[in-house]
């Protein structure tokens, strides 16, 4: 069973938003303070990417009840430039050293699962997620 | 038990304490604390959220602004927490990336080991250190079946892996060179051949060989660019340079190497280094050639292996412990 919202994310106000909503899916499902703060410091990466690289996408946030245990997930869409060698993005120091934030390896993470999928030209699609523990 | 599970009264124990009267030992309790904290992976926006749950406990009456602040604080804290925990996975996979290079320098010098031979008549010392994990210097000895006894001494331009993969080229070029005797100017020619062919362009390689034949105590020997090594007239008690024309290998296909020769003499000595020796560099530059004659005269009176041995040892000194190129260093000496 899956419940699903989504922001469009153009301008870093929207940022904000998705964040809100992700915070407001967590804060409902029963996620303490840290594991909010950390669910919206992931929203907050992946629609920073959209914002920064590919200029529009979508967040959506699902709520997930798998065998009864609630989850969120986060799912990233854009149709940006994509990326052409994900393990050197996946590598721990690639975006940090430049400042660029706690990139993809943050993402996973703060999460508990964490799939990518991009094809160079066409866009990236990334979907994380966290269990109620 | 799980720290997580006693992580809670202790924290709150040391709160209660240090409020009630912010002693040092209060203070320090915390420090422990957060060694304790930091050893189970406990991030810091865990620590933060724990602070807050527990000051809304011990402080009903706490002003709901206080409160918010610590929101910001949790959000400040997970980045950090984030970059802690990379740096912890990057350390982890400095580490992987260490015992890998100890284990290509192992391998390194189970390819390149050579043996010092033992001759009637000569006394032969060889120390050759890397300047970080993996040596570009190389040296090699044959004793042919008429006893003659080679030295080779090598330096790639270049230190680390790409010089000590090169190296490991030009042991297997020796290795198959053809059995039978050859002058040390055509084994360079030989050598050049190969390395003109295998190498990359921009490595070049310098190299001595020398070749002593113990049956009328002639030393032949050629020099592909090498840093020029001593020789130690022990009649004259004077070093003169043991200099050979030559380019470096693998620069021109058909360079062509002259052979040298010098009769030696009782007590005379060859020296043979690399440029890391010369290119020792202290805090006034690098040494002179005559300094390192200075040292290596300080120990005449010892075996080979001595020499080179405390030869490396001062001058390692004299660099801080810090040597900035691969180090080789090879005495031999007729005996008395």
């Amino acid at each position: 069973m899956s419940i699903q919202s989504c922001v469009t994310i153009i301008n870093e106000w929207d940022i904000v938003a998705a964040r809100q909503l992700g915070r407001n899916v967590a804060k409902e499902l029963g996620f303490g303070t840290v594991d909010q703060a950390r669910i919206t410091t992931a929203i907050s990466e992946l629609a920073r990417n959209i914002y920064l690289y590919a200029g529009k996408g979508q967040i959506c946030i699902d709520k997930l009840f798998d065998g009864g245990k609630p989850g969120v997930k986060i799912s990233a869409i854009d149709s940006g430039p994509g990326i052409s060698d994900i393990r050197q993005v996946m590598e721990d120091g690639y975006s940090t050293s430049g400042g660029l934030g706690a990139g993809l390896p943050g993402v996973k993470r703060l999460m508990d699962q964490f799939e990518i999928e991009s094809i160079p030209g066409d866009g990236t699609k990334i979907k994380a997620t966290k269990w109620l523990r | 038990m799980d720290f997580r599970d006693v992580m809670e009264p202790k924290y709150r124990e040391l709160l209660e304490n240090y409020i009630k009267d912010q002693s040092e030992q209060a203070l320090y309790a915390g420090q422990k604390f957060s060694r304790k904290s930091i050893e189970h992976k406990i991030s810091p926006e865990e620590i933060v959220s724990l602070h807050k749950s527990l000051l809304m406990q011990m402080q009903p009456d706490l002003p709901e602004n206080v409160l918010y602040s610590f929101d910001i604080l949790l959000e400040v804290m997970i980045g950090y927490g984030l970059a802690y925990r990379e740096h912890q996975s990057l350390r982890h996979k400095q580490e992987e990336l260490r015992s890998e290079m100890e284990i290509a320098a192992n391998v390194q010098q189970t390819l390149l080991g050579t043996k010092i031979p033992e001759v009637d008549g000569l006394d032969i010392g060889a120390i050759s250190v890397p300047a970080k994990h993996m040596n570009g210097d190389y040296f090699h000895f044959v004793q042919d079946e008429n006893n003659c006894i080679s030295v080779a001494i090598a330096d790639v331009i270049g230190k680390g892996i790409p010089a000590a993969l090169c190296m490991s080229m030009i042991k297997y070029a020796m290795d198959s060179l053809p059995e039978n005797r050859m002058g040390p100017g055509s084994i360079l020619e030989n050598l050049n051949r190969i390395v003109e062919q295998n190498v990359d362009p921009s490595m070049f390689i310098t190299m001595f060989y020398g070749m002593f034949n113990p049956e009328n105590n002639l030393l032949s020997y050629a020099s592909a660019g090498h840093e020029p090594g001593f020789y130690y007239d022990a009649a004259k008690k004077e070093f003169t340079e043991l200099s050979a024309k030559g380019l470096l290998l693998g620069v021109e296909k058909r360079t062509k190497y002259s052979n040298y020769h010098k009769e030696v003499h009782p007590g005379d000595m060859i020296i043979l280094l690399s440029d890391g020796v010369t290119e020792c560099r202290t805090d006034d530059g690098f040494i002179e050639r005559e300094i390192l004659i200075d040292y290596i005269y300080k120990y005449i009176h010892l075996s080979a292996q001595d020499i080179v041995n405390k030869v490396f040892k001062d001058l390692e000194k004299l660099q801080h412990f810090q040597l900035r190129d691969d180090f080789t260093l090879i005495i031999l000496k007729r005996k008395v």
